[in-house]
């Protein structure tokens, strides 16, 4: 049987060039980057030239950039660094309630120390209102931090406009760009960005790597301690193979990112279009906003979406529900009832995330294996 | 599959013989939500642990299947866990296990089985089931291995239910099924024994429901009440009925000469009755809410033996019918003891279950 992949928002393939960058590096450049000989030295050159590719495409300047492991890391080092440096012992910081776990469950830790935690709704169409950052900024607040592009619905955040509204009010903005990077185009400068999270293996490099937009000037205290390393904001030994990797994907971003959105909106297009037009009862959730091209969070009344992904996956077709816990069950989306949906409706979404391997056969047998699950999930929960 | 050694050896077996399945574990309660509950060290054995998740998942890897873990946690609680603590408040001793298989297990999970296309559900009770022609109804069995024979929790499985469920380890006893997991090399053939109520951190039902009422914003002090005799005399008070279950003797908090046992608790007056262990006896009850496996129902009086509770010998009875076709009289040759309210009697001919039904 072949197997589909349409979970890119969860991980992505190493794309072929990345691959060999890594495969080289780890093969040869073993030094370590902090190390003056010239093993050392051919490390370090790899590492900045990797810092140079990330900062390029979110025309950054590469010393604003701080590499460690991966997103989660990114928002923890960005929320707690940031309220730490603060060093107010009433702080308070804004979050939207539609953040990745990782941003959430960082406030909530800073909320049992004695932080302020403001989580500001979304519209049924998933966007945070500007004018409510505004208004719940305090003398107070050290920190706004409202996510890019949502891992489950694509939505953009009009983020411009909320950077503005910060920094008239003199408050650093942290935006987790974990799902946002190579999808759409980023630029630090013009969204008024402080604080930008970046995640490796969701552009086609490894698990494990990711970054730190750091903008110059901005005050952050590090969270983890034990070595000079990224400026003295992230100790331990850089993960060389790991960033020439990312580095090496964020050239490969930079020059597809224009051709492959208009590729994939395409294809996106493609599966909606046909799902909302074969099937009854369904919807696509934050389609009238502006989304990333390649996802499509799409819900299918009376169908338990937990199921449709079991069936679909047992019919080679890897799609998502929610977000998994740790045991690997799924549970109701906490970004699907803050739109508003009823927890019924949130259980019957499903989220497709298309990628540089999805051709137009591959949505087409997509939507016939959807049509088909739908109809039989349906007729049984008829009968039970 | 719970990550144990029987539903681990069904997996195995039925691979073996040339099925083609799909391995799936229930997440049913998430066994952080309680803190006070929590234990110190790390939770094995219980149900839905990692640990336990693990187990499965290697096993299923190990025997080459697709692999999943649903989660049924708003079922559980809603059908396993509420009724459980209302039972619990209202006097009466209630067996989760059989809710779990009356609803989750057997009926919930095996929708998810329809959903995903799977024809049959397997589990690892011990527990024989058979097609009888004569009667063309689906026929529950006891155990060969008379130690782990399941039954009892299963009287509520319905005909459409045991068409579709195999129980592979019903000829089997258990050091076979260790045996045979071992011979597969299974990860998990030395695992212990999973205890009873899987939620219920070390059998402590009580310390559960308060934590869990405390979640709620229920003040447990509500069932406060006293202890009285038999006879009418006040003995004590108590910190609430549903620490208290027929048959009990310990945690009465009474010095007496003569050995005090619960005889009977009351969720109106909230009193706790208690006598010496002759009270406990009782010959006849009423069994409700009855489901029938094997027969069709009883017209006139039918021989049996019943089982009261799980670690009961079935006894010697006749179960007269009602007025109320939903209903039974019991009638035990011998007084048994501690007859208990919410729990299950199961009727037995033989190795053959009959039915079952609730204690009033």
């Amino acid at each position: 049987m072949q197997h589909f992949y349409f979970d890119h928002n969860a991980t992505t393939p190493i794309a072929p060039e990345v691959l060999e960058t890594m495969v080289t590096c780890l093969g040869q450049v073993y030094g370590n980057a902090s190390s003056i000989h010239r093993f050392g030295q051919a490390a370090k050159q790899k590492l900045e030239a990797a810092r140079r590719q990330v900062a390029a495409l979110i025309h950054a300047s590469p010393a604003e950039v701080v590499f460690l492991s991966g997103g989660t890391e990114a928002d923890n080092l960005a929320i707690f660094g940031a309220v730490r440096a603060a060093g107010r012992p009433q702080a308070h910081i804004i979050v939207s309630s539609i953040e990745h776990p990782a941003v959430l469950a960082s406030a909530a830790k800073l909320e049992s120390e004695g932080v302020a935690v403001t989580r500001l709704p979304v519209s049924a169409g998933g966007t945070v209102d500007p004018e409510s950052v505004r208004r719940a900024i305090r003398p107070a607040t050290v920190l706004v931090s409202i996510m890019h592009a949502n891992n489950e619905l694509g939505v953009v955040q009009p983020i411009a406009e909320i950077s503005r509204i910060a920094r008239e009010a003199g408050v650093p903005l942290h935006v987790d760009g974990v799902q946002a990077l190579g999808k759409i185009p980023v630029d630090v400068d013009t969204l008024g960005v402080d604080l930008y999270s970046m995640s490796g293996h969701k552009l086609y490099a490894p698990k494990g790597v990711g970054a730190l937009y750091v903008r110059k000037g901005t005050r952050l205290a590090p969270i983890a301690f034990g070595g000079h390393h990224e400026r003295d904001r992230r100790p331990g030994t850089e993960n060389v193979p790991g960033i020439a990797a990312f580095g090496a994907a964020c050239e490969l971003a930079g020059r597809t990112l224009a051709a492959e959105s208009e590729r994939l909106a395409a294809l996106r297009d493609r599966l909606e279009s046909a799902v909302l037009g074969r099937i009854s009862g369904t919807g696509v959730t934050g389609r009238h906003a502006h989304r990333t091209p390649n996802t499509s969070n799409i819900y299918f009344d009376g169908v338990d979406g937990e199921a449709m992904t079991i069936a679909l996956d047992l019919r080679g077709f890897a799609v998502s529900t929610g977000s998994a816990c740790s045991s690997g069950a799924i549970t109701p989306s906490h970004v699907l009832t803050a739109l508003g949906l009823s927890a019924d409706r949130a259980r019957s979404s499903l989220r497709f995330s298309l990628g540089r391997t999805t051709t137009a056969e591959q949505v087409d047998a997509l939507v016939d294996a959807v049509e088909a699950s739908v109809a039989h999930l349906r007729r049984i929960s008829v009968h039970a | 599959m719970s990550g144990g050694v029987d539903s681990s050896t069904v997996a195995a077996l039925l691979v073996r013989q040339g099925h083609k399945i799909v391995g799936m574990t229930m997440q049913l309660w998430n066994q952080r939500r309680l803190p006070e509950l929590m234990p110190e060290t790390a939770s094995h054995g219980r149900c839905c642990s990692l640990d336990d998740v693990y187990d499965a998942r290697r096993v299923a890897e190990q025997v080459g299947i697709p692999y999943y873990v649903v989660n049924f946690e708003r079922q559980f609680e809603e059908q396993v866990v509420q009724p459980f603590v209302e039972e619990y408040l209202a006097g009466r001793t209630p067996i989760p296990c059989t809710l779990c298989n009356n609803y989750i297990k057997f009926d919930r999970f095996l929708e998810m089985a329809d959903s995903v296309g799977a024809h049959r559900i397997a589990t690892g009770h011990y527990a024989r089931v058979r097609y009888d022609e004569a009667s063309g109804r689906y026929q529950l069995l006891r155990a060969r291995d008379g130690s782990k024979d399941q039954t009892y929790f299963l009287f509520g499985l319905t005909q459409k239910q045991l068409a579709r469920t195999l129980f592979p380890l019903g000829e089997m006893v258990k050091p076979e099924v260790r045996e045979l997991a071992r011979e597969m090399d299974l990860a998990v053939a030395s695992k212990g024994d999973s205890q009873e109520i899987c939620f219920v951190p070390n059998g402590d039902y009580a310390a559960f429901l308060n934590a869990y009422l405390k979640e709620k914003g229920v003040e447990p002090q509500s069932t406060r009440g006293s202890i009285v005799t038999t006879d009418g005399r006040t003995l004590g008070e108590h910190e609430g009925v549903h620490h208290f279950t027929v048959g009990q003797r310990k945690g009465l908090g009474i010095s007496s000469k003569e050995p005090l046992y619960v005889i009977s608790t009351d969720s109106e007056t909230q009193r706790v009755v208690v006598g010496g262990n002759d009270d406990l006896l009782c010959s006849r009850f009423i069994a409700r809410q009855l489901n029938w496996i094997s027969i069709a129902g009883v017209a006139t009086p039918v021989r049996a033996q019943v089982k009261i509770r799980n670690k009961h010998a079935a006894a010697p009875a006749t179960i007269h019918p009602t007025a109320d076709p939903g209903s039974v009289e019991v009638v035990f040759d011998e007084p048994q003891r501690a007859v208990t309210p919410g729990q299950g009697a199961v009727f037995y001919l033989g190795d053959l279950v009959l039915g079952g039904g609730w204690i009033a």
